[in-house]
């Protein structure tokens, strides 16, 4: 039964793999959680609300 | 320096004072304040007993308006901020960066939290907790949420401190433990929703004051939900980290794979606040390519997350029930689980209650076109009882019954009236969700004082069940009282008069040695190890995740039957 204790894994060649390196950095995570929504609702989402046509 | 720590007799982790002073303060202001904010829920509930029909309209209002203030943002927010630091000094044995700043948040948060509280009882804010514009309350209603926000903002900064400090002093080794990561995905999430809050309630707040002339009603919703939907994924984020400690505390549960659940905590990082757009759904003026990107292909994949951790959290469970020996048919592993520990019991109702009745029905209603059979009716605050209530808040309680022996190191009095505890509330609980569902599909309305609609000009009569439907919410939201009552009774009573611990405590059934979390760790260790289970043997749960999709499978089919009926094509 493999057992990770306490190491994660690493590569044969001693290099972290991506997701890992990702995962393991939190300011890199809080940047694109901030990022993602920032973008695809509060952005585009007012886009479109600022370009309703204000009534005559 | 050295004597600012002390080593847990039962986690052997190193416990830094300052951090468990701000997680006893922030735990106490919690309970305090759903204590306040249930005693107002019980309020609005008899009020829309038609039977009982408590308050006048004006109260009823003001009532509401102060129940999801004191209990969606004030309690669980208060409660989180005792998580982080739980998460960060505790579990990853260092001391919490800059506790003054924490505790000056934690005045912050307190002061808000009072004023916020002040304003609405004045009876000049009945805004509701959303206090969409044109509706304007008192300035420091305004004032009192930002105070509250940046309160929160403070403790996580202090959480993203503590991680630095972590690394840089080399209090763990490789990646942080599972719990931590939860734990940084809800702080994650909390800073954007704090920012949006900012954005949008410092604007108001000068428009309250005269200052600004205009604010549109528009921008206000959208940038409004980014905050209030953002801020119940923080209680995911949270109580899904909950979940994991309480299996590694109570049975030495290891999550299935360390890797995948971390996976899913990214799918919450990246998508889950997107779903923000579905209390946007019949706005006019933002396109559908907005709305379905948002509340559809975004957000099935933080969907996916959450099943991700809704198999692995059981799962992990089986695996630890099996290496202590409990390997007969299917469900010796939960059979003999410790029902009777108000931890376990708390945790794996949360955990059943929060997919069955509060996941299930949020999908269905996160989608654009069954969202219209029951947009703003009571089926609203029925399914996020089951997320907010039956998810969250009885997983934080469930919790309270791990940190009262660990951090304030106190026995609980009353026993027996916390081994039933869970049960009580989970049970009126899940009432008030499914009554308050089936009174919304009978088309009632949510944030109404009279279904009856006495002397209006426009009467409407609504069907007998649905009068029947308020009753049993009624009743239940007794129950659910009863069992908050009870939590409240047992932790304050422990807290200040249980009998002091000393020497370690027994937090679940003793297992064989050797056998606790799959190593020679003791079992409540666990929680702060990096690493997984390593087997896929748990067929359990397979065949509860089975039941689950045949469950969902059919209600979202039925719904959308309802709409073909509702709204023909011909
Ligand atoms: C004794 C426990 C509780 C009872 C009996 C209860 C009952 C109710 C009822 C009857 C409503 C009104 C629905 C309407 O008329 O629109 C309501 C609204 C609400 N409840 Fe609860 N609730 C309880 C606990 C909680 C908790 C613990 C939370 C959060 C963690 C919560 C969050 C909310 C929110 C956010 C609203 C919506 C308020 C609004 O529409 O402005 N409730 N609750
Ligand atoms: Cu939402």
């Amino acid at each position: 039964m493999p057992e990770s204790e306490g190491k994660p894994p690493v590569e044969g060649d001693g290099r972290v793999p991506f997701m890992q390196r990702l995962l393991d950095n939190p300011f890199l995570l809080l940047f694109l959680g901030i990022l993602v929504p920032t973008v695809f609702y509060l952005l585009w989402g007012i886009m479109e609300i600022v370009q309703i046509p204000v009534a005559p | 320096m050295a004597e600012a720590f002390r080593t847990c007799p039962t986690t052997g982790l190193k416990v830094h004072l300052p951090a468990e002073n701000l997680i006893k303060a922030n735990a106490v202001a919690a309970v305090v304040f759903l204590a306040i904010g249930g005693f107002f829920g019980l309020l609005v509930a008899l009020t829309r007993w038609p039977a009982v029909h408590l308050l006048p309209a004006d109260w009823f209002y003001l009532a509401l308006t102060a129940h999801g203030l004191d209990v969606l943002l004030v309690w669980i927010i208060f409660f989180e901020m005792a998580v982080l630091y739980f998460a960060s000094a505790v579990l990853l044995n260092c001391r919490l960066a800059t506790p003054r700043v924490a505790w000056a948040g934690f005045v912050l948060m307190l002061a808000g939290a009072i004023i916020v509280n002040v304003a609405v009882l004045q009876g000049q804010s009945t805004v509701m907790f959303t206090s969409y514009v044109p509706m304007k309350a008192a300035p420091h209603f305004y004032l009192g949420m930002l105070l509250f926000a940046v309160g929160a903002l403070l403790g996580c900064f202090v959480f993203f401190g503590t991680l630095v400090v972590a690394r840089e002093e080399r209090t763990y080794r490789g990646s942080i433990p599972l719990v931590t990561f939860g734990a940084l995905t809800a702080a994650i999430i909390a800073v954007f929703t704090i920012a949006s809050g900012a954005i949008i309630l410092i604007p108001t707040f000068l428009w309250s004051l005269g200052i600004i002339q205009h604010i549109d009603t528009m921008v206000y919703k959208t940038v409004w939900w980014a905050m209030g939907h953002s801020s119940q994924q923080i209680n995911v984020a949270a109580h899904v980290a909950v979940w994991y400690a309480i299996a590694a505390m109570v049975l030495g549960a290891k999550p299935i794979s360390e890797k995948v659940s971390r996976l899913a905590f990214l799918f919450y990082i990246l998508f889950l606040q997107l779903a923000s757009a579905h209390h946007m759904l019949v706005e006019p003026g933002v396109s559908s390519e907005w709305k379905i990107f948002n509340t559809s292909y975004a957000m099935y994949l933080a969907v996916l997350g959450s099943m991700i951790h809704g198999m692995t959290v059981p799962g992990s469970i089986e695996a630890a029930q099996r290496r202590r020996g409990l390997t007969n048919g299917i469900f010796e592993w939960l059979r003999k689980a410790p029902w009777g520990n108000p931890a376990f019991s708390g945790m794996f109702m949360s955990l059943v209650m929060f997919g069955f009745i509060g996941g299930i029905s949020g999908v269905v209603m996160g989608t654009e076109q069954i969202n219209l059979i029951m947009h703003n009716t009571l089926y609203v605050p029925g399914h996020f009882h089951g997320t907010v209530v039956a998810g969250t808040t009885l997983a934080f309680m469930a919790i309270t019954y791990l940190v009262i022996p660990l951090i304030f190191r106190r026995e609980l009095v009353m026993p027996r009236v916390a081994k039933w505890q869970p049960y009580v509330f989970g049970l009126g609980v899940a009432g008030i969700s499914l009554f308050m569902m089936g009174a919304g599909t009978l088309g009632v309305a949510r944030r109404h004082w009279d279904i009856t609609f006495a002397g209006a000009m426009l009467p409407y009569d609504y069907p007998g069940a649905a009068f029947l439907m308020m009753g049993l919410n009624g009743l239940s939201a007794v129950l659910a009282t009863i069992g908050g009552i009870m939590y409240v009774v047992v932790v304050v009573g422990s807290v200040f008069f249980g009998r002091r611990v000393e020497g370690p405590v027994e937090l679940g059934p003793p297992a064989p040695r050797g056998v606790a979390g799959g190593s020679d760790l003791p079992a409540a260790e666990v929680v702060g190890q990096y690493g997984s289970a390593g087997t896929l043997k748990i067929p359990g749960t397979v065949a509860l995740v089975g039941v689950f999709f045949v469950c969902f499978v059919l209600y979202y089919f039925v719904n959308w039957k309802y709409l073909s009926e509702i709204w023909p094509l011909r």
